[in-house]
């Protein structure tokens, strides 16, 4: 009957990752080979597939050019506004219309239409209305990520656990604090959700925007490269854009182990 | 995890003044074009002190008892008066300890935590409050677990967190609603001799809900008896065991053996839905 975790089962799980990502590390390599060696016997066409050396070479010179630097800033700020707004609006919408049935049951309809529809839909409007300043990305990225937020907030409020929810009333507790220690703690791991989701699609359409409309940042650059021949950059700032990708995702990964120390699926020792 | 068991002398308590007033209590649900009459008429009082189980046949709608008693639910007819003020809502003078302790603690808070958040919405001063929730967290043997998740810790010891929650909260009737019904037997002793032990040291009056007989019987000074639903009160039945009482000795003594002869023939008699109003449910 004490407190402490056992370690056992800590450690055969770190030594697990720790197999799983020299397995990773292997198979990336295997890839990565692969794509050398297919190109320079000629089973690939050279002219559309460069040996993956050369893509290496042409990204690690990228990363010396300030232009890319720039680029990678302009995609990154473009990504953190959108998201941010979306999330600050989402979650207070999410809040809002979760605790106020009325209004849940008033929007229901009108969020299940206007949820499906693709944020890439919205394009020729966005372009009509500003063009390809960073206005477009912005609004391409808060249309999409705005609903994978709210969704998962409405689900999170609407979770709260009746036993909790008793026990808060019985204690009585204000109306501000069963929203900041019973209803809020309860949707945090939907929120958490929320913002893994509208991460990584903020960058999909931040690219997209900047591929498609011309917004300034790496998918433009991409376009560029693209239409002026340079193969290799093309490979090269996909490569950097999936890079750019990853980092997102462990970092959103990250900010959900912080912030749901003590939910069931983050903690680690559960004593019987 | 040792308790003190030995009661304290029990001085200054009070048992004229009644702290609890059910008056003909009834509670019929509505809804899906049927209505179902889950308690009919109960009637009785608790004075300040006392520590009353209630028992009935599964079934007997003690929760839903509870849940009015506690001012979460409705009452359809008749009033609970807790201190001299009626019941319309949760009344500060009450602390409810669920059957779900699983559900009914916070896991996103230490324990220490867990039991300072009534009294931080109560209103109490930091000092005051440290002051209480280490004297609850002493006094259910969890001085070592006070900065643990209740999650890090076993059945038994998250329902005492829920007890200590309960006892800082000081209320005029502690409410129990089958407390110890999710945990293996000698957890459930122990907490037994806890709630005794609480009750002894913090003069607090406790309505113990149970379906358990024996556990009603060791308990209790008074065990209130249910009928099958709609419930009415079959007996108030007076525990006549000595105050200090222990698993071992009291449970093996005659009188306990009659006491539970007793209550159990009338849970059979509620069982086969003998009523003493002489209804027919």
């Amino acid at each position: 009957m004490t407190t402490a975790a056992t370690t056992a089962p800590e450690r055969r799980r770190r030594r697990l990752s720790g197999s799983n990502f020299a397995l990773g590390a292997i198979g990336l390599f295997s890839i990565g080979a692969l794509l050398e060696i297919l190109p320079r016997i000629g089973v690939m066409d050279r002219r559309f597939f460069p040996p993956s050396s050369e893509i290496l070479t042409m990204l690690l010179r990228q990363l010396g050019e300030p232009g890319f630097w720039t680029a990678v800033g302009q995609t990154m700020r473009g990504w953190a506004i959108g998201l941010t707004i979306a999330m600050v609006a989402g979650v207070l919408a999410g809040v809002v219309i979760g605790s106020i049935p009325v209004l849940r049951e008033f929007t229901a309809s009108t969020i299940e239409f206007l949820r499906p529809i693709p944020s890439v839909a919205l394009i020729p409007l966005v372009v009509l209305l500003y063009g390809t300043k960073i206005q477009s990305a912005l609004i391409l990225i808060v249309y999409a990520a705005f609903w994978q937020i709210l969704v998962q907030v409405l689900y999170g409020v609407a979770d709260v656990d009746p036993v909790v929810r008793d026990t808060a009333r019985s204690y009585r507790f204000s109306r501000w604090t069963q929203f900041k220690q019973v209803v809020w703690p309860t949707a945090l791991p939907y929120v958490v959700t929320g913002f893994r989701l509208a991460a990584a699609v903020a960058l999909i359409l931040e690219v997209t925007a900047e591929l498609v409309i011309g917004v300034p940042g790496l998918g433009r650059n991409l376009g560029i490269a693209q239409s002026s021949g340079a193969v290799t950059l093309t490979y090269a700032l996909v490569v950097a854009i999936g890079i750019i990708g990853i980092i997102i995702n462990l970092f959103a990964r990250y900010i959900e182990r912080r912030v749901l120390r003590w939910h069931p699926s983050v903690r680690r020792d559960v004593a019987a | 995890m040792s308790i003190d068991t030995t009661p304290a002398p029990r001085e200054r308590i009070d048992t004229t003044t009644p702290a609890l007033d059910v008056r003909g209590l009834k509670k019929v649900y509505t809804g899906h074009g049927r209505d179902v009459e889950a308690v009919r008429n109960l009637t009785f009082t608790i004075r300040s002190g006392e520590l009353v189980c209630i028992v009935g046949p599964s079934g007997a709608g003690k929760t839903t008892l509870l849940r009015c008693i506690s001012g979460l639910l409705d009452v359809t007819d008749g009033e609970v008066v807790l201190d001299g003020k009626k019941v319309t809502e949760p009344p500060p003078g009450m602390a409810v300890v669920f059957q779900e302790y699983g559900r009914s603690l916070f896991p996103w808070l230490t324990v220490r935590q867990n039991i300072e958040l009534p009294l931080k919405e109560k209103g109490l001063k930091k000092a005051e409050r440290a002051e209480k929730v280490q004297t609850a967290i002493d006094a259910v043997g969890l001085t070592d677990s006070a900065d643990a998740h209740p999650w890090q810790l076993s059945g038994g010891m998250q329902q005492r967190v829920a007890i200590a929650r309960a006892v800082a909260y000081e209320p005029s009737v502690l409410l129990m609603d089958e407390p110890f019904a999710a945990v293996d037997a000698q957890t459930r002793a122990d907490l037994e001799d806890l709630v005794r032990d609480l009750w002894h040291k913090f003069k607090v009056t406790v309505l113990f809900v149970t379906h358990d007989i024996d556990e009603a019987v060791y308990l209790g000074e008074r065990v209130l008896v249910l009928s099958h639903r709609p419930t009415v009160i079959l007996e108030d039945v007076k525990i006549t065991l000595p105050d200090e009482r222990s698993q071992l000795e009291t449970r093996s003594t005659k009188e306990f053996a009659d006491l539970r002869h007793h209550v159990y023939e009338q849970i059979q008699k509620a069982k086969q839905g003998f009523r003493p109003d002489g209804d027919t449910a």
